[in-house]
């Protein structure tokens, strides 16, 4: 059952010239972990703003064909509305908080649904826990590092119940270790609460082990999809820049030398494995 | 060359930034500052051209001591890239913005000229010469900002976390330009914690942490040594991490780098299909 | 600058910081009304001291020392302009009571500074801008001054940035004349301002996406309610109301010199 449906779509910017993406068929079913990845400018970043909304109600511009998310028309519905459903995490974590204090701005999605005091306060609470940042609650947002506004970010999405969470590079200004708390997160989200993730992404390696499906774009088209050992390994992602892991690299590599492993490794754990299983054979 | 020498530096709100940075870069080096968010290493550029001076110690651009001289004057050594293009994009077109620090460093118009078409050429912006930087994409205006910086052909140039935002693609130019400008003979310093894009260009580390840099070295050595990894909260590198997990089979533990290691598995494992 | 850090936020638990700030804002507001009512220096002495122990109370006595302090500098600028004044151009025929008069209205000065500076000392932005929302305001308002208040130090922060980046491509802030000086604020201010509507349009994208304008009823995480303290300070500063407007009318205040000759 398909929680995102996209048929033949194709947005222009108001400003645009061309195209942001053309003919976009896309179906997402409840429960996935979608990587959406591809070099800069192709496109992702805009067919994203369409799951929640944003294009076209806050973008204006030209919207062709049909999208339907979680059951509603999302150009019939405010995007106040299709929020409710779809989360949506952006790039830069500093400008994702507005409030003076952590719990505020969890609470914040809540407050403007009109909930009730005392059920802001338990889901309020719940986001913090499942995201780790309760202990920072009556804290200020500049007093964060950029892993913990981020997950503060996540909070106030989460807070709103949404069946899907879409992030655009939630990762692009944090370090390593930031980066793989914010993903950790993600997966359980997913795994543990059943949310359906849309992720874009350049940053392959820690990510790649834990999505289910990896969509590539290019100059406005989706050109490949489907399982992540599949898409990851093949040629065409190669000739288009996709930063593939390390261990799917090695891979390759490997076996173009006629060595075969186990796989494709995603990571570097898979790899890890793989060779050992080669060396005891 | 560049030397601190027991450098401390301590923010008006009371922030300790450094604590004690002893360092040396000789002219031609290639140097990566590594370690987390607030470790410092933006601090610590920063004192390079002169926009912050010690608290206490020296800090000495060519035998001459920054506190002696103006932001200005040591910039015409030492070109400083921000992380950010859009702190200090402002021009019209891209022509002008190129030829910002120029003018302000006395420029006559033909040299002027030569080194803004020059810069163009080297970064490939020739076409968007009368176009206003505002209008262009983000991997775009970084290298817009990378050219108004390499216009006047600082003999030091520092870049402070390059890669971030960048593609696949981007980064792979990138790494390609930073090794080339080096080639060149310019001392090169980038300021990051991409620690794949680092085991790739294979450059001197300095690791800091809390103020201090607590090791330097080869980046062979640095990367795959797990304790200052940690301490530094930087990641051990992907390839690393594979090595790790294949000690106790008499792999080599010092390998950072894909093909390098493709070449070991390769001559273990070539006779067990 | 010293002199307002004594209006900036201090987070410490006291009684002073638990009150409703719409009583606090209310007994500020009445203060300041009577403050200007009186001239005479022994009522203004009264009022300055009166409010010492909530300087106490509210466990900030170092920061509001530092706006004291700060405000020195104003506060003898004020003394000496009375002076100034009162010596030329009015008919006050003694030194002593120009004296005393300036000296009235450099502790005026002084009272206003302790009163808003204990206001803002022992009430967060957050409490402010709660305060504002529960006053009917509307909350676009509201929500303005929050965000307004929250990004200051960021905005102050990139600005110093900016200024870094261009210093570091030769720009010389200090010397030249004064259009030299003017154009080189140009590099500083057109990315500041082009990245503040950037930041506003990430902000705007952020708020569209948690619902904002869902429900024309929006509740709150947290509720001011007053209570016998808070009503307790209302009172107080209505006696304080009452008491002065009965004293300026009715009776005749003695300027010091009279009670020392006397």
């Amino acid at each position: 059952m398909a929680i995102i449906e996209a048929k033949r779509l194709t947005y222009t910017y108001p400003i645009g010239e061309k195209p942001a993406f053309r003919d976009v068929n896309l179906e997402i079913k409840k429960g996935e972990f979608v990587i959406i990845t591809g070099p800069s400018g192709c496109g992702k970043t805009t067919l994203c703003r369409c799951f929640n909304g944003l294009i076209p109600h806050f973008y204006g511009g030209r919207l062709e064909g049909e999208i339907t998310v979680c059951g509603l028309n999302v150009r019939e519905h405010p995007t106040y509305e299709i929020a409710q459903h779809v989360g949506m995490v952006f790039q830069n974590p500093e400008n994702q908080l507005f409030a003076l204090s952590v719990e505020k701005d969890v609470a914040f999605g809540l407050e403007n649904l009109g909930v009730p005091r005392e059920e802001i306060r338990k889901r309020v609470d719940w986001a913090l826990k499942i995201t780790g940042t309760y202990e920072l609650r009556n804290r200020a947002p500049y007093e964060l590092s950029g892993g913990q506004q981020q997950r503060v970010a996540i909070a106030s999405v989460l807070a709103m119940n949404p069946e899907v969470i879409v992030l655009d590079e939630p990762t692009s200004f944090l370090d390593p270790i930031g980066a793989e708390q914010i993903f950790d997160v993600i997966n359980s989200l997913n795994k543990d609460l059943g949310i359906t993730i849309i992720l874009v992404e350049h940053r392959l390696d820690l990510i790649s082990k834990y999505a289910s499906r990896v969509i590539v774009m290019q100059n406005g088209q989706i050109v490949l999809d489907g399982n992540p050992r599949e898409v990851l390994v093949s040629e065409e992602a190669r000739l288009i820049g996709v930063g593939i892991p390390k261990a799917t690299l090695l891979y390759k590599i490997l076996k173009l030398r006629g060595i075969s492993l186990n796989g494709p490794p995603l990571s570097s754990d898979e790899a890890c494995r793989s060779i050992m299983e080669v060396m005891s054979r | 060359m560049i030397v601190m020498d027991d450098v401390y530096f301590t923010y008006p709100n009371g922030v300790e930034a450094l604590m004690g940075v002893n360092l040396k870069i000789e002219d031609g080096e290639f140097v990566a500052i590594m370690g987390q968010n607030g470790a410092g290493k933006t601090t610590l550029v920063k004192h390079i051209n002169g926009l912050l001076k010690p608290t206490k110690g020296r800090v000495l651009v060519d035998g001459v001591e920054t506190t002696k001289v103006s932001v200005a004057t040591l910039a015409r050594k030492v070109g400083l890239v921000f992380q950010n293009p859009d702190h200090q994009l402002f021009s019209e077109t891209v022509e002008e913005e190129i030829s910002f620090a120029l003018k302000n460093f006395g420029y006559d118009e033909k040299t002027i000229r030569e080194r803004v078409d020059w810069a163009l050429n080297l970064l490939d912006l020739n076409e968007y010469r009368k176009v206003s930087p505002f209008m262009l994409s983000g991997g775009e205006r970084k290298r817009v900002a990378l050219a108004s910086v390499l216009a006047w052909d600082p003999k030091i140039v520092i870049l402070d976390e390059p890669t971030i935002g960048q593609d696949y693609r981007q980064k792979e130019r990138l790494k390609q330009f930073i090794v080339q400008l080096n080639r060149q003979g310019k001392t090169v310093i980038i300021v990051t914690h991409d620690v794949e894009f680092v085991a790739e260009c294979n450059p001197t580390i300095m690791l800091m942490r809390q103020g201090r840099i607590i090791a330097t070295g080869e980046a062979r050595e640095i990367l795959t040594n797990e304790t200052l990894v940690n301490q530094a909260s930087v990641a051990l590198p992907e390839i690393t991490k594979i090595f790790k997990g294949l000690e106790d089979f008499g792999f080599p533990r010092k390998v950072i780098d894909v093909y390098e290691a493709a070449d070991i598995l390769y001559e273990r494992l070539g006779g067990q299909r | 600058m010293s002199m307002f850090d004594g209006f900036k936020f201090r987070s410490v638990s006291s009684p002073i910081h638990q009150m409703d700030p719409r009583a606090k804002f209310i007994y500020v507001c009445i203060l300041f009304v009577v403050t200007v009512m009186f001239s005479n220096l022994i009522p203004l002495i009264i009022l300055f001291l009166i409010q010492v122990p909530f300087v106490f109370m509210a466990r900030v006595q170092k920061e509001w020392m530092r706006s004291m302090k700060g405000s020195a500098m104003f506060a003898v600028i004020i003394f000496v302009m009375n002076l100034l004044s009162l010596y030329f151009y009015t008919g006050y025929e003694t030194f002593g009571s120009i004296l005393e008069r300036s000296l009235a209205m450099t502790v005026r000065f002084i009272v206003l500074v302790q009163t808003f500076s204990i206001f803002f000392l022992t009430t967060s932005p957050d409490m402010l801008g709660l305060a504002l929302e529960q006053s009917h305001i509307p909350y676009e308002i509201c929500f303005a001054f929050t965000t307004a208040v929250r990004f200051v130090p960021v905005l102050a922060e990139e600005a110093q940035t900016i200024m870094d980046a261009q210093k570091a491509r030769g720009l010389e802030m200090e010397g030249g004349n004064f259009f030299k000086r003017i154009r080189n604020y140009i590099p500083i201010l057109i990315p500041l301002i082009v990245n503040a509507i950037r930041r506003s349009l990430e902000l705007a994208e952020t708020m569209e996406s948690r619902a904002w304008g869902a429900n024309r009823n929006r509740t709150n995480l947290y509720v001011l309610k007053m209570r016998r303290e808070d009503v307790l300070l209302i009172l107080i500063s209505l006696v304080i109301l009452a008491v002065s407007i009965y004293v300026s009318m009715n009776v005749q205040m003695p300027s010091i010199i009279q009670l020392l000759t006397s």
